[in-house]
């Protein structure tokens, strides 16, 4: 339980994040778009030192807003049309996908409430982690998950050298 | 003014949906992987949030959200090297216009 300071700032950390996200998903110019998705993953990295996971924060910024928001700008200026305004950036199915998006957010919503008025979850009070975050996860990785941290180490070669093979120019 | 696991759970779930709009609606591959971010992005919240709030002592759920990071970055690679593709021979990015396998 967050409570305080804290709590008021989960409460401004969350209206940026989701003021900065439907920015994301309707603003025409896809360039604003990238660039306001840069902001939301900050607001993600910031909820992560609330919930004290201070590697996780630091590791979201390098990768999510250091490489993946840049190779998606990168990608925006190699392809789209960014001085044509007129181009519709939206299908016919905004209406129903609207309809869709309530729905799943409002039957996820009563789940929760209604699993919280049954006594909800097994809350532990005592949320102090002994140690470091970041000395906890790395024998986490090197103890308990070596096995999946191989196998994704050679899933993450495997997209690099499918990367490189599919987007070059074949003579 | 308390926040609680629940409101955690909350904000997750309105990302995801804000993100499943998104992908439903954008009519742009660049787009479509942007929100697919989003939707990541609610989901390590879960993981990290019940990491901190049930299981204290240990934090698998960090661990989790690790390997969800990672994945993402492969899928945004390998993505964005397939729209590169397409649009080298569409001259476009648009994915209603790409139906020559729609039979």
């Amino acid at each position: 339980m967050l409570e305080g300071s804290t709590a008021i700032a989960f409460y401004i950390i969350s209206f940026v994040m989701i003021l900065s996200a439907i920015a994301v998903v309707t603003l025409k110019n896809i360039f604003h778009a990238a660039l306001f998705l840069v902001l939301t993953l900050f607001a993600v990295a910031a909820l992560y030192i609330l919930l004290s996971a201070e590697f996780l924060a630091a590791v979201q910024v390098l990768i999510y807003v250091g490489a993946i928001s840049i190779l998606m700008i990168f990608a925006v200026m190699l392809t789209a049309q960014l001085t044509n305004y007129n181009i519709k950036q939206t299908n016919e199915q905004s209406l129903p996908a609207l309809l869709i998006s309530v729905c799943f957010i409002g039957i996820t919503i009563f789940a929760i409430a209604t699993n919280n008025k049954l006594g909800g979850f097994p809350i532990k009070e005592n949320t102090e982690i002994a140690g470091s975050n970041t000395a906890n996860l790395g024998q986490l990785l090197m103890r308990d998950f070596i096995l999946p941290f191989e196998v994704v180490s050679v899933l993450l070669l495997a997209a690099l050298i499918g990367a490189i093979v599919i987007a070059k120019r074949d003579n | 003014m308390q926040v609680e696991l629940i409101h955690f759970l909350c904000l997750a779930a309105i990302l995801f949906g804000i993100g499943l709009y998104g992908v439903l609606t954008r009519r742009n591959a660049i787009g479509i992987l942007m929100c697919v971010e989003l939707m990541f992005n609610a989901v390590n919240i879960n993981f990290i949030s019940f990491a901190k709030f049930i299981t204290p002592d240990k934090i698998i759920g960090q661990v989790f959200a690790v390997f969800v990071i990672v994945i993402a970055a492969a899928e945004a690679t390998v993505g964005l090297a397939i729209v590169i593709l397409i649009y080298r021979n569409f001259k476009d990015v648009f994915i209603d216009k790409m139906n020559i396998m729609k039979w």
